[in-house]
């Protein structure tokens, strides 16, 4: 009897030891589930937030009323697959989203919103978290104007270049093409011919990934005359553009032996109005230097040169104007060689200013954005203005781009029956100026019963295939910009 | 002991006046709430998962309720006494487990599970309602000890002339059916530590020299438990199956501290465990990368290699949350391999939640105390080993398992009970229960209004 007493008390040992076990189980699962799940779930080998992402079609972006995305059903552990219907035309603006690489551009800067995470989407602050579902995804309406787009595309016709055009009056960008393009889809899916596709468009000497438009810069050769031509006149430097300058041809650089020469004749001593037309090299790169740099830099600056922080919302590479600089680098920095460069969106800035009466409006590409069901989730508003010169300097040079237009370099632009002003360039680059020349053109138009100007265009062809001789702003880029700014002005 | 003295003489006289009541209405009341359970969590996948009702629902709740049903009928007439909690709880958990199954299956179109599963069920409650019909008193097994044991090593030695299978060889093959001998050794195993020790207590609770607090057992007696420890390591070095091995140790650790009450015993045993987890741990490399996958479950990430298994089961309960995903809508397949046997678990943590995953423990919580329970009823030293002895095979498996999936301790390769994948594994749970049955049986009508004293 004894013993049995004492096993009995044994036993309950046992069955604490087996209670103690019970306890254990479940607050180590309480700190699994609840505690640490976090760290869990965010953990970058957890596939489940690709599944949950995947698991719902994307939203789109819209192009006028149109979708220029869409999304395929796989039926596959990630289950919806990126498509773009009319990819190499708006890959500049869609980007990617590949569920191998991740996203790019707008489908990057809009993620949260296209793929459904944006708590803006939700009806309740928290609901989703409550009840464990995910918004659909929303949409992004771009402000891309589908006709300038293809005009721009399609005056590219495969050459290497890049065109960008906005609205000066808003920053709006009515068309961003870069070329040579690819198709992002091929990056969409998860397979083997996404790695193939990958490693390809990496190797393509063209780059075809590389977004031209607002990703790479170039020298931007004399069309950057326009912001040397609005920091004299902002600097009083030049008072009156049909006076006679006293510029020798050729130009010796100062504290150089180097002469600068023209491609135009009758440049010696002309006057700005005549030197503008005909894109007189000596005569900016002296009055350049007579400016000097600390007004040529705050003028740059005011255009949005040395920005770094630009974004349409993705970035913008950042267009450059060198500041430490001796006289012979100023001279050259001022007709857009040297170190001076930007991408073809700042020299649709530069252009836009002008139009404008030299106000810039930080430009952007996401019109608005809404729920899958149409409601807006935001729009895009007004966005802040900068003063880049004097309004009588953007007078005075929108009279003088008129005239490019109308009887210089860039007669190609003209439009019957729209007031058009533009500048050529042909800009030098590579050891020794050996590359072959980028050809420029910046334009703005305004069409007849416009109160303003209605598209400012930036255009840039840098054809290595074509004979050095013949390239040239006029030439290549000038068709190419006024079929986009006759698309925008026909719509 | 003056108490139970006064109990004998007040309960004697008129036979069992205070019998307890037998409460079957309760247990039947029970079954039908697990089967609807079941049944209802094989709709939430089919609705989750296709929009609609799966169409075997109907039949899968009718096979489930007969064999319940049946189950619960030979109780009646053969167990009137029994536990009424027991055999729900079994049903519950094979349920829910065929469930979990059948949900995996979703994910695995080219090997089905189920099916196969809903056989061994069956196989498993018609060998529980032979032993409700047939073992008319679990006493008579205590003649059978030695036949137990025999059989118990042959089973265990069996699988060594097979070849291994994912570095176990616990498996045999007949047939296209693949059998764990090693877990209806289990039950036999257990059969006989309760019954050797019933017998030779008296003899293994002398003590040896004390030392402070420990009381150590004489050397004599020192050697079956050094038996069994060698059987637990020989079948884990050529076995290479830990848990079994953990199993058996733990198993016989704890029937002799409550056949003698020696703390030394416990002191002797964790020594010898250790000391054999230890040398183990270093000379066998299949275990040795257990302990460093425990230790470091990241490893293979960081190493660039991908999550492994026990990382990815993490990210299953992890996902879980509170409440679950739902069932049918978690992706616990991703841990691939095992995760409809050792890894069962983890979609129940994420399809059900830490509400789930609380429930199912408490589950088992439920029938190990019902186990000791009737344990603690019975006078009859046997009764009470074998009770407490099924019990804590329970107890510690679903430790084992269920602390090694969630990163407890280090996983080791175990069914978890009832829900796992394996045929062999659902057919000795039902065993167990049966036994478990058969002894509370026992206990309850024995029941004088004194818990044995």
């Amino acid at each position: 009897m004894t013993r049995n007493i004492r096993m009995t008390r044994y036993i309950r040992h046992a069955a604490c030891f087996c209670a103690l076990l019970l306890v254990a189980l479940l607050v180590n699962a309480t700190r699994i589930q609840v505690f640490q799940a976090h760290s869990y779930d965010d953990n970058p080998a957890n596939r489940r937030t690709a599944i949950a992402r995947y698991g719902q079609p994307r939203g789109d972006i819209l192009v006028g009323d149109a979708p220029v995305t869409g999304s395929k059903d796989t039926d596959g552990r990630l289950r919806y697959e990126r498509t773009y219907p009319r990819g190499p035309l708006y890959a500049p603006v869609t980007g990617f989203a590949s569920q191998v690489y991740g996203t790019t551009f707008l489908e990057h800067a809009e993620d949260d919103l296209l793929s459904g995470t944006d708590p803006m989407l939700s009806a309740f602050p928290l609901w989703n978290d409550l009840t464990r579902r995910q918004n659909p995804g929303g949409d992004v309406v771009t402000t891309i104007d589908p006709a300038a787009q293809q005009a721009a595309y399609a005056g590219l016709a495969g050459r290497k270049g890049a065109v960008a055009a906005v609205e000066p009056s808003t920053g709006r960008i009515l068309a961003l093409v870069t070329s040579p393009s690819y198709d992002p889809q091929v990056l969409s899916g998860n397979d083997a011919a996404v790695e193939r596709s990958w490693a390809r468009l990496n190797a393509d000497p063209d780059k075809p990934m590389l977004n031209r438009a607002v990703r790479q810069t170039y020298p931007p050769g004399s069309t950057f005359k326009v912001v040397t031509l609005a920091a004299a006149l902002d600097a009083g430097v030049v008072t009156d553009v049909d006076e006679a300058t006293d510029s020798p041809d050729p130009y010796t650089l100062p504290g150089t032996t180097t002469s600068l020469t023209n491609e135009a004749t009758g440049c010696e001593d002309a006057p700005i109005r005549a030197a503008f037309m005909w894109s007189c090299n000596t005569v900016f790169a002296r009055l350049g230097v007579r400016v000097g740099v600390s007004d040529m830099a705050t003028t740059a600056a005011r255009f949005g040169f040395n920005d770094t922080g630009l974004g349409i919302p993705y970035s913008v590479a950042e267009s450059t104007f060198d500041v430490s600089v001796d006289k012979a680098q100023l001279a050259l920095s001022s007709i857009g060689q040297y170190n001076t460069r930007a991408t073809p969106l700042q020299m649709a800035m530069v252009s836009a200013a002008v139009a404008n009466g030299g106000q810039i409006r930080s430009p952007y590409l996401v019109e608005r954005t809404t729920r899958s069901g149409g409601a807006t989730v935001s729009t895009a508003g007004s966005r802040p203005v900068r003063q880049a010169m004097h309004p009588a300097t953007a007078v005075r040079l929108k009279e003088l781009m008129e005239e490019v237009v109308t009887e210089g370099t860039g007669t190609n632009a003209a439009i019957p029956g729209a007031i058009v002003g533009g500048k050529t360039g042909t800009a030098q680059h590579g050891v020794d100026n050996s590359g072959t020349p980028y050809a420029w053109f910046i334009s703005w138009a305004q069409g007849e019963r416009d109160l303003e100007p209605k598209v400012a265009v930036a255009v840039v062809v840098e054809d290595a295939e074509a004979d050095r001789g013949e390239i040239s702003g006029g030439g290549d880029a000038a068709p190419i910009a006024r079929a986009v700014m006759e698309a925008v002005l026909t719509d | 002991m003056t108490k139970a003295g006064t109990t004998v003489v007040r309960a004697d006289p008129p036979a069992p006046a205070v019998r307890l009541p037998r409460r079957r209405g309760i247990e039947l009341a029970l079954i039908v709430v697990a089967v609807l359970l079941s049944v209802y969590g094989y709709c939430a996948v089919g609705l989750a998962r296709q929009g609609t009702v799966p169409p075997g629902a109907a039949g899968y709740g009718a096979g489930l309720g007969v064999l319940a049903l049946v189950a619960h009928l030979a109780v009646r007439y053969r167990a009137p006494y029994a536990d009424p909690l027991l055999l729900p709880i079994g049903v519950l958990l094979n349920g829910l487990g065929l469930v979990l199954i059948y949900r995996l299956d979703l994910e695995t179109p080219g090997d089905r599970a189920a099916p196969t599963q809903l056989v061994w069920s069956t196989v498993g409650v018609a060998l529980f309602i032979v032993t409700a019909l047939f073992l008319r008193d679990f006493r008579v097994l205590q003649r059978y000890s030695y036949v137990c044991v025999a059989a118990a090593l042959a089973l265990l030695v069996l699988p060594i002339a097979f070849p291994a299978v994912n570095g176990a060889r616990i498996w045999i093959r007949i047939a296209g059916f693949s059998i764990q001998p090693g877990e209806f050794a289990k039950v036999l195993l257990a059969v006989f530590f309760a019954a050797y020790l019933a017998a030779n207590r008296n003899a293994l609770a002398f003590s040896g020299r004390r030392i402070w607090w420990l009381q150590l057992p004489t050397g004599r007696v020192l050697g079956p438990i050094v038996a069994i420890w060698l059987l637990s390591v020989v079948v884990l070095v050529l076995e290479r199956d830990l848990g079994t091995s953990l199993l058996f140790f733990g198993l016989f650790v704890v029937l002799l501290y409550v056949a003698t009450g020696r703390t030394g015993w416990i002191a002797v045993g964790l020594l010898l465990a250790s000391l054999g987890a230890v040398a183990v741990g270093w000379l066998e490399p299949h275990v040795h990368s257990r302990v460093q996958d425990w230790l470091h479950p990241f490893a293979t990430i960081e190493a660039g290699q991908g999550p492994n298994q026990l990382s990815q089961s993490l990210f299953a309960f992890a996902a879980g949350g509170t409440m679950g995903a739902g069932l049918g809508l978690g992706h616990s397949i991703l841990i691939g391999f095992a995760a409809k046997s050792d890894f069962i678990l983890a979609t129940a943590g994420e399809e059900l939640g830490l509400a789930g995953l609380s429930a199912i423990f408490l589950l088992y919580g439920l029938l190990v105390e019902r186990g000791y329970r009737a344990g603690l009823a019975l006078r009859d030293p046997f009764g009470r080993l074998l009770a407490v002895g099924l019990a804590s095979i329970v107890a510690l498996q679903v430790f084992v398992i269920a602390g090694g999936v969630t990163g407890l301790i280090p996983l080791t390769g175990m069914a978890m009970p009832f829900l796992a994948q394996g045929g062999s594994s659902v057919v000795t749970n039902w065993a167990i229960v049966a036994l478990l049955i058969r002894v509370s049986d026992s206990a309850r009508s024995q029941y004088d209004g004194e818990v044995a004293a």
